[in-house]
């Protein structure tokens, strides 16, 4: 298995890199880059492999961060027992916001925003309710340790992170190569003709989103253990919902390598504009964004699309014909539920 | 002293050259000592922008006094060199620039402004045994969490609300208690929040009864909604606790809607004492009353410090701007103490610092826990299209005028 | 809480305040229904759009509503460039793609205002600026009930141009059925460049009504982005009428939800509605069932 080697490969050089440097820069960017392709895994599962956009990853992220906050300050559990407590948080608000909209049938951006306003409802909720300390939010208290899941230097952070990922990564590979996961992509690619083949579009769905749902709430949980404050802006906010697209997107939507190659692209790119332009503020960004937009121009595909040679010479083809503008049919534009403009 | 934009133009400048050069350059290879680096970090972008840029340039200003007057004497006048961080109003992200900070070698930082950002930024310092002068993060929890590197000069938001409600009911008392119902607006996140949760538990023990409190988002679009429940309640005090936009904004709608009641009392209000708001708001903001941080008015320094803040464009004198001046100055003074730019000596210098060569009115610094224990905010009203301390009478410029006739 | 003498100035509060939601969202609806794009950089070119009103006022002493001649052309001549150029080319026709592009050029715009411009808040102040008028015991702003004439003025001119001219044909035209109004003849991507423009042409309208009743700052438009999709969802993706009825609409719900929840909690009625309305009708108001 190719796929299992490379997965191999890449979890042995990510792992051997704390001992061949101990620059917490470098450290803690991987750290980084690790979690927000994690983020990105989770969001390529449900959008990437099943063609469902969501605008509000958050939900789920805030979801398992609160898991672990809640369950450690207001009920003293260890540190590590949240955490299949917020993977099965995660899933439950999976399963609920995908039986709801995917009984509805909801697709494409309907759904997209239908995340989005879902997230927000969270967050509203999480600033208006006591026991998530509301606006105040929850600050989990330092006790560095291992059986605490608060490590006193980087490596177990890393060695955490690397192991959700190596997770992600053997399930989009699986994703690729399974039965069910050749289910999902065939719904992706054409809902009603899987639906003839026989496909139980609802329960396959349904199962992409749960399993996204759970990954992206352990996010969740690294990040309260890594930062030890939460908050409900910090939570359900939008910034997360956009880290777990851009990812997949600037890597490669629907491939196994794709969110990661995308997280750490960016997460390079973030920081290399920051500590170039510390002293004005907003330029640092401003060239991240003209970069965002620079690599959508020309990469169409993603960074992917940089090592096959046959989706780059298929995007040449279509470039070649005379359309400039947006496609039909494609999986975000719901085309059948539109109305004119009035 | 040069203009602060040309400081700007010169130091993005000196940030590119110096990364352009960097290659080819040896360090450190003249006569001079070598200078003593300090973290100055803040979001500078996102949501807490004003802020944050306001809090650099204070920090920035008192880096150029300090190396104008000859440096860190202790250390044969070495400069003082800021190294700049963006937290971009996110706590990763000063996360990530305190890892930065600590791979360029700074021996403290100073910042990030926000309670959350701080949370992480002290934290991520701490793994580091940086010293971390915090300049403004009101949560209490910031200097409550065990951590060495610590050190907060200015007042947390408990020992505000607690001394604005005893100022509160000492004012009502002596202009023979005019007023006996509050209604309290904050703003939802952290320090509204908690603000507001102090305030209704200890004002009904003084006597007040706290008809109603509004919490409101941010940011919240339209006030109309809020001062029509104010109308309708009708309190005597309205004690608004939220950032600058906010508080605008409710403060003309209230004169909008000809909402007038006996005081308006914040606690910590965004708005209230700045004097960017008394300028472009002088008809509204004029008898709002406000207990926040503030500079001694009986220390000429700050008046000066001031009038070179004015005379900059577009520029104002804020809370911003002159603790984060006295945060650098602090840490100065216990390098100078220190006698050494290494990070353990200034912690140690922090801890046992007594400086009270600043023009705050918190008496000499003394730490406990990380946080100076002589910290305490002021109260302001806005007087006659200007900002005055009426409140308490060692610091007082001028008699609060009490209840307040529109 | 509900007493009339509250209940009826909230109601009349939030229609002028939906009225002005209306206007920024009758350019995104447009934007939708045609090119089927959610366009992320909206709130951000409602900022820039703010910016352009506040220097005018400024620097030149023109009143914000004596702007609208100046803001209208300029903010179409930017979207017609802005999408010919960038977002056209750059999203060689894949959704996810445009997406990211918006998303990139809204974190560009907002940090080179925050460059430009730095980050104070700022504000103008008018002679009507303190004005308000009584309408029974409401007292109602007088910039927010010009902003209501101005969002009604909005609408109807807008569906004069979609239904009364021949770039108005060539817009539905391209919205219903792109393959077939290229095959007649029709220069698709000059018509939805067009489009894009006429869409941002709302925002600085918008921009015109709003600024003298709020205030600008690089950050703004994040704050009517959610609320602006609301309304397009509710009053049907495309649909004028339904984004004029359904900023109308959003804008008593807040007010109403904030009266009863309080203003915090209140607020999520607007996404409840939003979520209600994509899943039971998600055609919207006034979008048509197919």
């Amino acid at each position: 298995m190719k796929e299992l080697a490379r997965i191999v490969v890449f979890a042995v050089a990510v792992g051997l890199l704390p001992f061949v440097t101990s620059s917490g820069v470098v450290l803690n960017l991987v750290i980084m880059i690790l979690y927000a392709a994690l983020l990105g895994q989770a969001w390529n599962i449900l959008a990437g492999f099943g063609g469902q956009f969501s605008f509000g990853h958050a939900v789920f992220f805030g979801t398992g961060a609160y898991a672990a906050a809640v369950l450690q300050t207001g009920f003293g559990w260890n540190a590590w027992l949240t955490l299949p407590a917020a993977l099965a948080a995660g899933a439950a608000v999976g399963a609920f916001i995908g039986a709801l909209c995917f009984r509805y049938g909801l697709r494409g951006s309907y759904f997209a925003l239908v995340t989005l306003a879902f997230a927000e409802v969270f967050r509203i909720l999480a600033n208006n309710v006591p026991f998530t300390g509301a606006g105040v939010g929850l600050m989990v208290k330092l006790a560095t340790g291992a059986a605490h899941f608060q490590f006193a230097d980087k490596a177990g952070y890393l060695y955490v992170m690397l192991a959700f990922v190596v997770t992600g990564l053997g399930l989009s590979a699986w994703l690729k190569h399974s039965r069910y996961g050749a289910w999902l992509q065939a719904v992706r690619d054409n809902e009603s003709s899987a639906a003839a083949l026989g496909v139980n579009v609802f329960r396959v769905k349904l199962a992409a989103i749960v399993l996204s749902g759970a990954l992206t709430a352990a996010a969740g949980v690294f990040y309260v253990q890594y930062f030890q404050y939460i908050d409900p802006g910090l939570a359900y906010g939008p910034s997360v919902s956009i880290e777990a697209l851009l990812g997949p997107i600037v890597g490669g939507l629907g491939t196994v390598w794709g969110p990661v190659l995308g997280a750490a692209a960016l997460q390079i790119l973030g920081n290399a504009t920051r500590s170039l332009f510390a002293g004005t503020p907003g330029v640092s960004l401003m060239l991240y964004g003209a970069l965002l937009v620079l690599m959508i121009m020309f990469l169409p595909q993603g960074l992917i699309g940089l090592a096959r040679p046959s989706a780059r010479a298929r995007e040449k083809d279509r470039a070649a014909t005379p359309a400039a503008a947006p496609s039909d049919g494609s999986a975000a534009a719901a085309a059948t539920r539109d109305g004119p403009p009035a | 002293m040069s203009n602060y934009n040309n400081l700007k133009r010169r130091q993005f400048l000196i940030n590119t050259a110096a990364f352009a050069a960097s290659a080819a350059v040896p360090l450190g290879a003249r006569g001079q000592p070598a200078g003593v680096k300090v973290g100055i970090l803040h979001p500078v972008s996102g949501f807490l922008a004003y802020s944050g840029n306001l809090s650099r340039m204070g920090a920035q200003l008192a880096i150029d006094d300090i190396n104008a007057a000859g440096g860190i004497a202790s250390l044969g006048g070495a400069k003082l060199q800021a190294v700049l961080g963006d937290a971009q109003s996110k706590p990763e992200i000063g996360a990530a620039e305190v890892e930065r900070l600590n791979g360029e070698g700074v021996s403290a930082i100073v910042g990030a402004y926000a309670s959350a950002i701080c949370f992480a930024t002290t934290q991520a310092a701490a793994k580091y045994n940086i010293p971390h002068v915090v300049d403004v993060g009101v949560a209490d929890q910031i200097v409550q969490r065990g951590l060495k590197n610590v050190f907060r000069f200015s007042p947390g938001y408990k020992l505000i609300a607690e001394t604005a409600v005893n100022w509160l009911h000492l004012l009502n008392t002596l202009a023979r208690r005019p007023a006996s119902r509050v209604m309290i607006i904050h703003e939802e996140s952290l320090f509204g929040t908690g603000t507001a949760t102090l305030l209704s538990t200890e004002l009904p023990q003084l006597g007040f009864k706290v008809v109603d409190v509004i919490k409101h988002a941010n940011p919240t679009r339209d006030f109309n909604n809020i001062v029509l429940r104010i109308k309708a309640a009708n309190p005597d005090i309205v004690i608004p606790a939220n950032y600058y936009n906010e508080y605008a904004l409710l403060v003309r709608t209230m004169k909008q809607q000809n909402v007038a009641p006996k005081a308006i009392y914040s606690v910590l209000g965004g708005a209230a004492s700045s004097y960017k708001f008394v300028k472009e708001y002088a008809d509204a903001a004029n008898g709002v009353l406000d207990v926040n941080h503030w500079f001694n008015p009986k220390d000429k320094r700050a008046w000066a410090l001031k009038a070179r803040v004015d005379a900059m464009k577009d520029q104002f004198f804020t809370y911003e701007v002159f603790l984060n001046y006295q945060a650098v100055e602090l840490l100065a003074d216990a390098i100078e103490r220190a006698r050494s730019p290494k990070r353990e000596d200034i912690m140690q210098a922090l801890g046992e610092s007594t400086w009270s060569k600043h023009f705050m009115p918190y008496g000499p610094t003394r730490f406990v826990d990380g946080q100076n224990q002589g910290a305490q905010p002021l109260m302001m009203q806005v007087l006659k299209n200007d900002i005055r301390v009426v409140f308490p009478n060692t610091y007082s410029e001028a008699e609060p005028v009490y209840p307040w006739k529109a | 809480m509900l007493e009339l003498s509250v209940l009826f100035p909230s109601i009349l509060n939030g229609l002028t305040t939906g009225a002005v939601y209306a206007l920024i969202a009758l350019g995104l609806t447009l934007v939708y229904g045609v090119l089927h794009i959610i366009n992320f950089a909206h709130g951000a070119a409602l900022m820039i759009a703010l910016y352009g009103v506040y220097y005018l006022h400024e620097r030149a002493g023109i009143d914000p509503y004596l702007s609208l001649p100046i803001m209208v052309p300029a903010m179409f001549a930017g979207g017609y460039l802005l999408y010919r150029f960038v977002i056209g080319k750059a999203g060689h026709g894949k959704d996810e793609n445009i997406l990211l592009v918006t998303l990139g050029i809204s974190i560009f715009l907002e940090n080179l205002a925050l460059a430009l411009w730095k980050s104070d808040t700022r504000s103008i102040e008018t002679s009507y600026t303190f004005s308000t008028v009584a309408i029974g015991p409401a007292m109602i702003a007088v910039p927010k009930l010009v902003a209501c004439a101005g969002a009604l003025a909005a609408a109807a001119i807008l569906l004069g141009v979609v239904h009364g001219t021949d770039l108005g044909r060539a817009i539905r035209a391209c919205a219903r059925e792109r393959q077939g109004a290229r095959l007649v003849g029709i220069d698709v991507a000059h018509v939805f460049a067009m489009s894009f423009g006429i869409g941002l042409a709302c925002l600085g309208a918008a921009a015109c009504f709003l600024l003298p009743a709020y205030y600008v700052n690089p950050q703004v438009g994040n704050g009517f982005v959610l609320i602006a999709f609301t309304i397009v969802v509710l009053g049907g993706m495309g649909s004028f009428a339904g984004a004029l009825v359904g900023g109308l609409l959003i804008g008593v719900v807040e007010s109403v939800c904030g009266l009863w929840l309080g203003e915090s909690l209140g607020q999520i009625g607007i996404f409840v509605i939003f979520i209600a309305v994509l899943l039971f009708r998600p055609q919207g108001l006034f979008g048509a069932k197919t």
